[in-house]
């Protein structure tokens, strides 16, 4: 049974990426997805979905900065999250926008290139979400990690597709684009390496300043104890 | 493009209480629809059918406005969707959010400036065109760049009426418009991306053009905030920016007017800016577009729909190089 337990930060972490498709539907009931729904939930299954892929590329480089152990354990989850909404995404423009018809589906997809990287994103995506079980992982073995270099693809990708569907204020997308090219920079062995050491720097320091607040805060626990 | 007498539309009174009337027709077959759909539990893909996320809001506009179709016999959209999903980004680039924040804007007292290559330049004041010329009921579609669509009832009258009375001299080849600048009631011109103001333009004969009008109102009703009131340009044959909102000044002149979107991104918006299901924007496909109100696409027809009336201006031109 305890294995199913989720600590505090799991949860938060589920709720916090399940919350863009509990807003739409909200939004839905509200009457609040304008005139042109089928654009709005578009825009923000795709938006939820870099986000959501920028968080996971996010995992390792927190870890290594802050040693913060805990994010490794929802990596999984919030590339399948990533996974969740760009499906979502892309069943959205099949099936709502274009409504399954397939002469204008693959004239769009194919006609120009922001339609067509989108669709490649979701290409990449797929077989990484198949892999992400432990099975595959002990299968694959070292190929495994390989394969999963593909996310930083999807990243970049993801962020073009963005950046070009965006009329002209392109400060967004690029913001995106810079944090996907630092997180990936951050995975560089060299940089890595330095990063790990600043972590170890900068955890003395605090240690330094917080064991004595915590030796005050192990006197006060008794007497409130005792209260 | 025939045009349909006022007589034709339906009164205001009337439509909003179809309106009501409707929505709760739909409501309930919305609910009827819920049902059928957990005994079959196979959605529907036909793009009319409320079983889709639409729900029961897709039959709205549909049946609401039987008497108001344009000539292809495609439903008006609703006044709430006319005025509340619009793109104005003097105001914000958010459609939703432009009806609440140019509620307040002042439409009068608002003068027009016409002048430049006239013999006779004239400032009008707003009630006095309004007056001068008889509106007429101009039902257009509506395509934006973007890839969606309305059919709005326009109230306006034909540019060329203006033109006429100023005389345009023989030197002059392109009609300039302006859009006011106001940045104390306008918070979008904080935006650094644009060069304010907006600036529209159209060739002489383009403007001369029977279906190119200045709109003063929609619905019967005098314009919203939101849809450039109190007096714009609507040129249906052309993408959505071109119909130039809440005029200043418009200027006859000899030379190619540089439009605030040919500044913008010169190789993605031309002067022309024609409907053309054949000619793409530089990063998405223009062959389809989304009538709001429906789920899924309708093809784009060439200059909207309205190839009959317009296509001669542009015969013998390259419109892949004048997009």
């Amino acid at each position: 049974m305890k294995r199913f337990k989720f600590t505090k930060f799991q949860i938060l972490v589920h709720l916090g990426a399940l919350f863009p498709l509990i807003w739409i539907i909200w939004d839905y009931y509200m009457d609040n997805l304008t005139a042109n729904p089928i654009q709005v939930v578009t825009l923000r299954t795709g938006k939820a979905a870099i986000v959501l892929l920028v968080l996971t590329l996010a995992v390792t480089p927190i870890n290594t900065l802050f040693g913060f152990r805990q994010v490794i354990k929802v990596r999984r989850a919030l590339g399948l999250y990533a996974f969740l909404y760009a499906g979502l995404h892309f069943a959205i423009f099949i099936g709502l926008d274009y409504v399954f018809d397939l002469e204008l589906i693959i004239e769009a997809i194919f006609d120009k290139p922001f339609a067509l990287v989108g669709f490649l994103t979701g290409l990449i995506l797929i077989p990484l979400a198949i892999t992400s079980t432990k099975g595959w992982m002990k299968r694959l073995g070292k190929n495994w990690k390989r394969l999963h270099w593909l996310i930083y693809g999807a990243g970049l990708l993801a962020v073009l597709h963005y950046t070009w569907s965006v009329k002209s204020d392109i400060r967004q997308p690029v913001a995106f684009g810079v944090i996907v090219i630092l997180l990936l920079i951050a995975r560089i062995h060299v940089v890595r390496k330095s990063l790990s050491r600043f972590r170890w720097k900068i955890s003395s320091k605090v240690t330094e300043l917080i064991t004595p607040v915590r030796k005050l805060f192990s006197q006060i626990r008794p007497s409130r104890k005792s209260i | 493009m025939e045009k349909i007498r006022s007589s034709e539309i339906t009164p205001e009174e009337l439509y909003i209480n179809r309106r009501q009337f409707i929505k709760a027709g739909s409501l309930a077959l919305g609910a009827i629809t819920v049902a059928a759909c957990s005994q079959t539990e196979k959605p529907s893909g036909n793009p009319k059918s409320s079983a889709t996320i639409e729900g029961s809001k897709n039959l709205e506009p549909t049946a609401e406005t039987i008497t108001k179709t344009d000539e292809l016999g495609d439903p008006a959209n609703s006044f709430e969707d006319i005025t509340n999903f619009n793109n104005y980004y003097e105001f914000t680039i958010d459609k939703q959010k432009v009806a609440s924040l140019s509620k307040n804007f002042q439409t009068r007292p608002w003068t027009v400036e016409v002048g430049g290559l006239v013999n006779k330049a004239k400032i009008y004041d707003l009630d006095e065109l309004i007056n001068k010329f008889t509106s007429e009921d101009r039902i257009y579609r509506m395509r934006c760049v973007e890839g969606w669509s309305m059919v709005i009832p326009w109230l306006g009258f034909p540019l060329k009426k203006i033109l006429d009375e100023v005389e345009p001299t023989s030197n002059a080849k392109y009609v300039r418009f302006e859009t006011i600048y106001d940045p104390d009631q306008m918070p979008g011109l904080k935006s650094p991306w644009y060069q304010w103001p907006y600036i529209e333009g159209l060739r002489l004969d383009e403007a001369m053009n029977d279906l190119a009008i200045i709109s003063t109102g929609l619905y019967g009703n005098e314009l919203l905030p939101q849809n450039g009131a109190p007096f714009r340009l609507v040129v249906p044959w052309k993408y959505g920016f071109k119909s130039i909102k809440s005029i200043v000044k418009i200027d006859l002149v000899d030379e190619m007017p540089k439009s605030l979107w040919m500044a913008a991104a010169p190789h993605e918006y031309g002067f022309y800016a024609n409907v053309n299901p054949e000619v793409d924007h530089p990063r998405w496909s223009q062959s389809s577009e989304r009538r709001i109100g429906e789920a899924g696409r309708r093809r784009t027809l060439m200059f909207n729909g309205y190839e009959e009336e317009v296509a001669h201006l542009y015969s013998g031109m390259n419109l892949n190089a004048n997009y």
